[in-house]
């Protein structure tokens, strides 16, 4: 991809959650690191790939960019806008551009709307602002919904029809709809066809391509399906535990993997060939993925890496560039360049909560 | 990968049909199934969501609720005995201890209120003739061999002390606790990650080797197949539209739909810039279904028979059927014309 533009930038996002303690005073005890500390561009045009297991963050991290959670520290920045610190008329404005597709069809559609109202709710939002290009009549709006509908696939007749009237894959495409209604630069795409079967999801995927090629809109988009992301993606960011392990180009990613947890991710993944498939070596990971209510201070994948070291168990290592786009998080690539330091500082929450346990049990020795 | 031919045969699915009485019709969820299930073998169901790959099984166990849903036909034959013909309670000599089950959702299937050892323990009680502590033995035994560390104090913990991966270990120790020959696994590693799902995997795999278990894998993913199963059934709409060997099944497939299924998975290998092959429209409704192929709308080499009548099941190879016209000779497609029309 020649002449790239940067779109959207993230810097060492962080989207801790509180745990309260229970009883009555939700007294904070810890916090969930869901996404800790990660950092990527994102270019004009392109698909970004996030993979990883449950729990990594992936959805996370595209619901910390729309703004749906405050992020807790870090910067979205958005043609240079940080979406994290602006205000509500700012934000109003820019969420133009970014939009979610959401991964469960059935629960992403509200049952009582019909499905031009549905496509049409972000539009009016914006129009009744005045935030469109110009102001549209009703008219006009209602012939939008429609050239929607053709484009996505979905018979123009059926704009009065509720959501139940169906099926899973149908209702993606009115999602996909709802989400092209305003034109936007971004899509951020949460799993789109993992509830969908495999002729489906076929379908779906071939649409969005040809919606990227169509309209040139950049996607985010998530799966844990390996076989979809390369399919789908230009790059490719693995994810473990709040953690970016792993970035490249797609056909790099699959072709030469350097990180450990990528190596095991993708020989763990089932190829639909009988020959291939007895014949490969497995990496079979051992355990769980752990629970990231933890402080660490080491690589985030020690606990279950086979190529560990003594130096992992004691610093998290920093993104090393292998050149060519490809960055990994592992000390195994400590001689190449660092591209970005690692950052393991606790948030304000954190120490503050630190200081109070301190104090706690200074108090009980006393 | 050897044939399983010459093996006894465990259990016979003869022209198994289950609808389902709904207000909007007869629902034909399973509609004339047919396989065979030889010693140690691992068959795999195939198919997209509402093909009646799980009906399938559950009507082997004649787990099926009734009402809605009835067994109206055909035969069920474990060993010379058919299952469909036996006594409720002669069937529980059988549910759970020859033939056991273990389930997609690891977190429901468990109950949330008893410790493991409580409900393995009544498991391996109510099949075998064991004490409680004999019973207490053999499931940290079984719990041992799936792979659960420290199983003699886990046992005693309950089910939300365990990961997903880990109540699944459980499930399949569960199942196999009393020597059954037949295991069936429906969707076993679906709500799993990857990762996991590599590990269930290969536990089963390894099991099923070391106790001769016979394995019926309900999946809906291709992959997962292509590395486990010895023999695999594709269904369509509560039918089972082509069975072959895994490697025949793969390397050539007969029927458009098992064609299109293996194209439409994106390949890790593949290009980025070609479009995937999608069978186009949707599966279809199996209420009221008219005696056709249900393939037809969707197939890409469709001819007139084929909005006529239902393709016969023919053989094309060593152990390898499908039911699809285009395998047929021009005769019985005429035939099948005009015998249509009367």
């Amino acid at each position: 991809m020649e002449d790239r533009q940067i779109i959207l930038q993230v810097k060492n996002l962080r989207q801790h959650f509180p745990i309260d303690g229970g009883g009555l005073l939700k007294k904070t005890v810890g916090y969930i690191r869901a996404v800790d500390g990660i950092s990527f561009d994102v270019y004009k045009g392109e698909t970004v790939g996030i993979v990883g297991e449950s729990g990594c963050g992936k959805s996370t991290t595209v619901r910390s960019i729309a703004q749906l959670y405050k992020p807790t520290t870090g910067e979205v920045l958005f043609h240079g806008v940080d979406l994290c610190k602006a205000d509500k008329d700012t934000l109003l404005k820019e969420r133009r551009n970014i939009q979610m597709i959401f991964q469960d069809p059935y629960a992403s559609l509200d049952p009582r709307m019909t499905v031009r109202n549905i496509i049409m709710e972000p539009l009016k939002v914006y129009n009744s602002r005045g935030l469109l290009e110009k102001k549209y009549t009703d008219d006009e709006l209602d012939e939008r919904v429609k050239d929607l509908m053709e484009k996505v696939g979905i018979n123009k007749a059926f704009v009065n029809r509720y959501p139940h009237e169906f099926s899973g894959g149908q209702r993606q495409r009115i999602g996909i709809a709802r989400a092209l209604a305003l034109r936007p630069e971004i899509i951020l795409a949460d799993e789109p066809v993992s509830a969908l079967d495999v002729s489906i999801q076929a379908q779906i995927l071939n649409l969005i391509s040809d919606i990227q090629k169509e309209m040139g809109v950049t996607f985010i988009f998530i799966a844990h399906d390996l076989g979809v992301i390369q399919h789908i993606s230009h790059r490719v960011i693995v994810m473990y535990l709040g953690k970016i392990m792993e970035v490249a180009g797609s056909d790099e990613l699959y072709s030469r993997p350097l990180h450990p947890y990528t190596e095991a991710l993708l020989s763990a993944a089932p190829i639909p060939d009988p020959k291939v498939e007895r014949n490969r070596q497995r990496i079979v990971l051992e355990g769980d993925v752990p629970s990231p209510d933890k402080e660490r201070h080491c690589c985030y994948f020690y606990d279950r890496c086979s190529k560990r070291m003594d130096k992992c168990a004691h610093c998290v290592p920093p993104m090393f560039d292998c050149g060519n786009g490809h960055k990994v998080a592992c000390f195994l690539y400590d001689d190449k360049p660092v591209a970005e330091p690692a950052d393991d500082q606790p948030t304000e929450g954190e120490l503050k909560l630190k200081e109070k346990q301190e104090k706690r049990q200074g108090k009980a020795k006393a | 990968m050897s044939s399983f031919k010459d093996k006894e045969i465990l259990l016979e699915v003869k022209d198994l049909r289950t609808y389902f009485k709904t207000d909007n019709g007869i629902l034909k969820a399973v509609d004339g199934v047919s396989f065979v299930v030889h010693e140690g073998e691992t068959v795999g169901l195939v198919g997209e969501s509402g093909c009646g790959k799980s009906v399938t099984n559950l009507s082997i166990m004649r787990l099926v609720p009734s009402p809605p849903g009835k067994i109206v036909g055909g035969e069920v034959i474990y060993r010379g005995t058919d299952i469909m013909k036996l006594s409720e309670k002669e069937l529980r000599g059988i549910r759970g201890n020859k033939i056991s089950m273990i389930f997609q959702d690891p977190m429901t299937s468990l109950n949330p209120y008893l410790r493991i050892s409580t409900q393995m323990i009544e498991t391996i009680r109510l099949h075998q003739d064991m004490t409680k502590a004999q019973a207490r033995e053999r499931a940290i035994t079984m719990l041992k061999l799936v792979g659960i560390p420290s199983a003699e104090t886990r046992i005693d913990c309950y089910p939300h002390q365990f990961s997903g991966g880990m109540r699944q270990r459980v499930m399949i120790a569960m199942a196999l606790s009393c020597n059954a020959d037949l295991l069936i696994a429906d969707e076993p590693t679906t709500a799993l990650d990857v990762t996991i799902q590599a590990q269930i995997l290969e536990l089963i795999k390894k099991i099923s080797a070391e106790l001769k278990t016979a394995v019926i894998l309900i999946t809906h993913d291709l992959g997962v197949v292509a590395g486990m199963c010895d023999k695999v059934c594709v269904m369509y709409a509560g039918r089972i539209v082509e069975s072959a060997l895994t490697d025949e099944l793969y390397s050539n497939p007969a029927h458009p739909y098992t064609r299109g299924l293996i194209a439409s998975v994106p390949k890790m290998d593949g290009n980025r810039e070609e479009r995937l092959f999608s069978i186009e429209g949707q599966p279809p409704n199996v209420i009221d279904l008219p005696p056709c192929c249900p393939f037809h709308p969707r197939c890409d080499r469709t001819c007139e028979v084929c909005r006529h009548a239902y393709p016969p099941v023919k053989q094309i190879g060593e152990d390898h059927y499908v039911a699809c016209w285009l395998n047929c000779s021009e005769e019985e497609r005429q035939e099948a014309m005009n015998g249509g029309d009367k």
